[in-house]
């Protein structure tokens, strides 16, 4: 990949004009309803009736960013004990019920958001509802619940120091997210997961656990009758007043910092990278285009080609902008054995001082969109990737065209877009550098 | 490029799922051998304006030997290094400027390359595939920087992995002969020694189309594409007949037990029992055994010893049929920080005694058999996950047929049949355990 061939062979230029077309019709099927019930849940539905299947996704606009100061992590917890006894059923019971009908049911938080997951067979979906709401209306909290699902996530903090990527993410989301929530890992540290109360995680549920602080995406073989049926049926009783809006921090740039991590392994992780872009950023289109080029995807990005395939210093290079609701990071992860790693740092910086210096060729852009947009219906198949992207969707409020309106955004995007979006959000003087590995061996140089 | 190796530690949920058969009713399905002996598989999938294209190898590990590990999937990554048609990157630059994705993947007895493409750009995937299979060139140099990569691949995933490296070991345990000893990725002094022309020669030897499958699953008509297939494909020449002969394990006579200490946060245990696999029937009542210990928040081992014992903070038992030769019924269980291994190895092996000693009620029964059958249902959203379904089955000799028959036989497993397995591979004399200790920080 990573051989650029300066002409492209006359039969794949055609292709790639024809893409469009076959593509665009693609997109044009897919047009979510949204409804609004009485108690201000707002529902997002498309509908699917190949498969006799239902997938939906509850987000709770509120994640660990939410978290009060001191308690890191009470945002995971929560969502962790929704299925662990409610009013109605026992942790077990309620196993023993969706195991029975095949279903799965699943709750998580991230920064921004928490999602609640089922997946079901058609002809299950009205217990799938009923425990859907269950988990969310009636959860215990009980005592006893919190100290066992407590002890889980104390272990899996304690493992996590087992992987160095973990590690590296750790420590860089701590220099450059410093003094905002985005700092603090999701599942939280071991001193506020240590000490959280019952009465923390009750308060938080009741502050965020709101009809008016959620979003129902719904995906598969049902119908708006059907859907607002359920709905009625399952959580008109689910009431409360408007969420408090999250007091908003504002992020500012970090000083750059260095921080090396002495570990006994036989590669070294880098991970390096600034503040990147929030989701709303106007510019978040041709910014994903350039981190495409860059080292975004697939293995025709620079960094694949000049890092691995032209050197073979690494086996995964990868750069990203991981845009939220507020500003992501801009980051650059790699491995490689101890020796190489300097010259892995310097190879990577080579490529971000070459995108910002000279942009991109018409070429590469040209192909870059041609992947971005005839990809797109590959992350429609499923009714499980739908509803997760219907979601985010309604979460960063990109509006019911969005399927249609993405392609259009792609292909808008101009070589002068990218160079300009290169100087705006690449800052190689600003770079944090994160490394963990054998820190002797690796003999790390400070970035210049 | 992945490699597909046994750290089902790391997904067991991911497995179990891809171990159940996909929806394979579809009415629109083509199977065809082409004249040179490449297998064909089309399925109409109308549902979404998508398409998977698969080709399976069969050709893993389990072809190589103590001095030449690794090299199926070494050539795996040397697959995208450029043929007679097509420069290096070629392939891959290919295939995304026409909005597709694509990879490959090695295992013991397989190694699969795929693309996923907008259904009308499947003729790029018959054009390049039928290409590599067949002009694949290797560059010494090209080959030199790729052995580089996958020791960086293996670094990861293996050395620096705790779980892994346990795994890894359990296995060179358990097989002393037969070649599921050795890893997929390869041992490091190996992948130091491999040379070019080892990896043309398995090239050579292996990528004919006698020896391969092709599966398509998406939205396209099986009567236009199949002339279409056989136009790229047909015209290259069947190969040699392959008369490799396999080490044959000598039956295990005794528990064997293997230490991994290294610097770690948390021990754990894995368990392994040889057990058969889809070329027997009893493969029915242990997929469905295991699926009564590791599926869902109700599954025994959860249940047990992560719920209401507290002892582990994960634990499983994973079985896969669909293996060229048999291979292992494994558990697994990490504790919980502050209890023992001698405690989670207790617990783990009263399950398996309570499996032998009852019956599973009938509700639990049914209950199993459920999430075998949704798990069907969910997996044929996926054109991906039924295509690499197919494309293991054929491989490793079940054949598609064995897919079709596969629900009405996971239906016909009995809690007798149940209780007779347990007997009969969950023992002592056949078991494996393989242990982690953690070692403090040396430096």
């Amino acid at each position: 990949m990573r051989f650029q061939s300066p002409q492209w062979p006359s039969h794949y230029l055609l292709a790639f004009l024809f893409i469009f077309i076959g593509s665009q019709s693609a997109f044009a099927e897919i047009k979510p309803k949204q409804i609004v019930m009485k108690n201000g849940l707002t529902l997002l539905l498309i509908e699917r009736h190949s498969l006799p299947i239902v997938s939906v996704e509850v987000l709770i606009k509120s994640g660990s960013a939410n978290d009060p100061a001191d308690l890191s992590g009470v945002a995971n917890l929560t969502a962790s004990l929704l299925d662990e006894g409610t009013q109605k059923r026992s942790s077990t019971q309620m196993a023993e019920e969706i195991d029975f009908i095949g279903a799965s049911l699943s709750a998580g938080a991230n920064l921004d958001y928490t999602a609640v997951n089922l997946r079901v067979l058609k002809k299950d979906i009205d217990l799938g509802f009923d425990i859907l709401s269950d988990a969310l209306l009636n959860p215990l909290f009980d005592a006893k619940e919190i100290e066992r699902v407590r002890r889980l996530i104390l272990g899996s903090i304690l493992s996590e120091k087992d992987e160095p990527t973990t590690i590296a993410s750790r420590a860089f989301d701590n220099i450059v997210f410093a003094n905002h929530p985005y700092q603090n890992p999701v599942i939280g540290l071991e001193a506020s997961v240590q000490k959280m109360s019952r009465d923390d995680i009750v308060s938080f549920y009741q502050k965020h656990y709101l009809p008016k602080n959620a979003l129902f995406s719904i995906v598969g073989d049902i119908t708006e009758k059907e859907t607002i049926a359920l709905v009625k049926k399952y959580f008109a009783g689910w009431k409360g007043s408007s969420p408090i809006a999250r007091k908003v921090i504002s992020l500012k740039a970090q000083p750059r910092k260095t921080q090396l991590i002495d570990k006994d392994l036989t590669q070294t992780t880098v991970l390096m990278g600034h503040l990147g872009i929030s989701r709303k950023n106007p510019d978040f289109y041709p910014v994903i285009v350039m981190n495409y080029i860059l080292g975004g995807g697939g293995f025709s990005s620079r960094l694949l080609t000049h890092i691995r395939d032209n050197k073979g210093l690494v086996y995964s290079a990868h750069s990203s902008f991981n845009a939220n609701s507020q500003q992501g990071s801009f980051e650059i992860s790699l491995q490689t054995k101890p020796s190489n790693t300097n010259e892995a740092i310097t190879a990577t910086l080579q490529e971000i001082n070459q995108i910002l210096k000279e942009g991109v060729s018409e070429t590469e852009l040209a192909e870059a969109k041609a992947y971005m947009i005839g990809s797109f219906p590959l992350r429609l198949e499923t009714t499980g990737k739908l509803a997760g992207l219907l979601s985010k969707v309604g979460f960063h409020k990109l509006g019911l065209q969005y399927f249609t309106d993405y392609p259009k955004h792609i292909e808008k995007v101009t070589r002068e877009d990218i160079l300009r979006v290169a100087k705006a959000y690449l800052k190689p003087n600003q770079m944090t550098l994160v490394v963990v590995g054998n820190l002797a061996e690796a003999k790390v140089k400070e970035l210049p | 490029m992945m490699s597909n190796f046994r750290s089902v530690f790391l997904v067991p949920i991911v497995l179990l799922f891809l171990s159940v058969p996909l929806a394979h009713s579809a009415p629109n399905v083509t199977r065809t051998v082409l004249k040179n002996g490449l297998s064909v598989v089309l399925i109409e999938e109308p549902k979404a304006p998508v398409v998977t294209f698969q080709v399976w190898y069969k050709v893993g590990s389990r072809n190589e030997r103590i001095g030449k590990t690794g090299l199926s999937h070494l050539l795996e990554h040397m697959m995208f290094k450029g043929t007679t048609m097509n420069g290096k990157g070629e392939f891959s630059r290919t295939v995304a400027k026409n909005g597709g994705t694509e990879n490959a993947f090695t295992g013991n007895d397989y190694t699969a390359y795929f693309e996923n493409f907008a259904s009308d750009r499947i003729d790029l995937s018959l054009e390049l595939e039928s290409d590599r299979m067949v002009n694949l060139l290797i560059d010494t140099a090209e080959f030199g920087l790729e052995s580089e990569v996958v020791k960086e691949e293996r670094r990861s995933r293996t050395d620096d992995d705790p779980y892994s490296a346990l795994v890894e070991t359990l296995y060179a345990t358990a097989f002393l002969v037969h070649p599921y000893h050795n890893p997929v990725i390869g041992w490091m002094d190996d992948l130091n020694n491999l040379s070019r022309e080892d990896a043309y020669q398995h090239y050579k030897q292996y990528y004919q189309p006698n020896n391969a499958t092709v599966v398509i699953v998406g939205d396209f008509k099986s009567a236009t594409l199949l002339p279409k297939v056989i136009a790229r494909f047909e015209t290259i020449p069947k190969g040699a007949d392959l008369n490799t002969r396999t080490p044959i394990e000598p039956p295990q006579i005794g528990e064997r037990r293997v230490i991994v200490k290294r610097e770690a946060q948390l021990p754990a245990i894995f368990m392994g029992f040889h057990a058969p696999n889809y070329k027997n029937p009893d493969t029915y009542p242990l997929s469905v055994l295991a699926s009564i210990l590791s599926s869902g928040k109700s599954s025994r081992l959860y249940k047990t010893l992560v719920y209401q014992q507290q002892l582990a903070l994960d634990a499983g038992g994973q079985y896969e049929d669909l293996t060229t030769d048999n291979e292992l019924f494994y558990f697994y269980g990490t504790p919980r920080p502050g209890i023992t291994l001698e405690a989670v190895e207790a617990a783990l092996n009263a399950e398996i005694k309570r499996l032998q000693s009852e019956k599973v009620a009938d509700a639990e029964l049914t209950k199993v058999k459920n999430q075998i059958e949704a798990s069907f249902v969910f997996g044929a959203d996926s054109n991906f996950a039924r295509a690499m379904q197919i494309g293991r089955a054929e491989t490793v000799g079940a054949g598609y047929d064995y897919l079709i028959a596969y629900l009405s036989n996971i239906r016909s497993v009995t809690a007798d049949d149940i209780q007779r397995v347990a007997q009969k591979y969950l023992i002592e004399d056949q078991k494996t355990v393989g242990i982690l200790i953690p070692k403090p920080k040396e430096f």
